[in-house]
């Protein structure tokens, strides 16, 4: 399906947000996501389901001043 | 009575603020905190990069005694800072914000507009709401109605390490905000710091001197005594200068007299 990933329309084949962090490789310990606007919990990634249209940002925190 | 820095409910013993930007390597954090004491230190947020390897987590570097102060950068609106904000509160960071809207991007200079906006919706949203403001005592007067818990004047552009070239805007500042002034972004030098401390700075943010220092802990350590020297000498009222000699020998009695 496709999807809006960090800005950009991704076509992906992951069902719900867990499965799209271990298809994208992603450490989850330092991952904070966005999926409709909406953050949500990693205890949550599981069952948070994906459909076609969706935007998901995939965020970590940073160096920064 | 301890001298305590007081930002929304919370005390802090150190006056002196750091950020986690610009490391050479992020195993220096841990080591910068202990030797400067920081109590505060700021990290931003900003999205994955899906084409690197996995990156180093930031927060694992930052011990539990030390509060979390995530910034909005990157915001050029008030609603992209509130969005930020939002974000890193329910992402555990704690309810300290930093807020910083920048739309200058040849300078890096706040928008002060935005950033007003923005503090009034975040500390109806129970911020603890640190402004990064351009020096302007109208700002700091409307910041205070608006429920921030500090004004956070520039001394000269981020990154710059030119000191307080805003020194008599900061100065005025000082004298009338009933809001705790942290100097923030420009200061380079311990010596810096240490003026901003003297003129009666409730505390400096300090990152681009210490993270890129030669030796970053050892800058730490050394701003975090300017900032103690500096504070000392505020309190201990220091004297006013003259362009004529005072005497500090007695002028009377002579030997060849």
């Amino acid at each position: 399906m496709k999807i809006r990933l960090n800005g950009d329309e991704t076509h992906i084949q992951a069902l719900d947000l867990l499965a799209l962090v271990k298809a994208r490789n992603l450490d989850p310990s330092s991952l904070v996501i966005e999926h409709n606007h909406t953050l949500v919990r990693q205890t949550s990634w599981a069952e948070t389901r994906l459909k076609e249209g969706d935007t998901i940002e995939l965020l970590s925190f940073v160096g920064g001043g | 009575m301890a001298d305590t820095l007081t930002l929304g409910h919370r005390n802090f013993t150190s006056r002196l603020l750091t950020g986690t930007g610009k490391f050479a390597s992020n195993e220096q954090i841990r080591p910068m905190l202990s030797a400067s004491g920081s109590e505060i230190i700021t990290v931003a947020l900003r999205r994955v990069d899906l084409q690197a390897s996995p990156q180093d987590n930031i927060l694992t570097h930052i011990p539990e005694h030390v509060t979390l102060l995530p910034n909005t950068s990157g915001a050029r609106t008030a609603e992209e800072a509130v969005r930020i904000a939002r974000i890193a509160r329910e992402a555990g960071c704690g309810d300290f914000i930093k807020i910083e809207v920048i739309t200058d991007m040849q300078y890096l200079l706040p928008d002060n507009h935005e950033t007003l906006k923005a503090a009034e919706i975040l500390a109806k949203d129970d911020f603890i709401v640190l402004p990064y403001v351009m020096p302007d005592i109208t700002i700091s007067r409307q910041l205070y109605d608006a429920g921030a818990a500090a004004v956070m004047p520039l001394g000269s552009p981020i990154g710059s390490n030119r000191g307080l070239e805003m020194k008599p805007m900061i100065q005025r500042i000082i004298d009338t905000s009933r809001l705790p002034v942290i100097v923030d972004a420009g200061i380079g030098r311990p010596s810096q710091a240490a003026e901003a401390m003297e003129m009666g700075a409730d505390a400096v943010l300090v990152n681009t001197a210490i993270a890129t220092a030669r030796d970053p802990v050892q800058a730490g350590k050394a701003f975090s005594l300017a900032v103690t020297a500096g504070r000392m000498a505020y309190q201990a009222g220091m004297a006013g200068s003259s362009h004529r000699a005072r005497a500090s020998s007695p002028l009377t009695g002579f030997l060849q007299e």
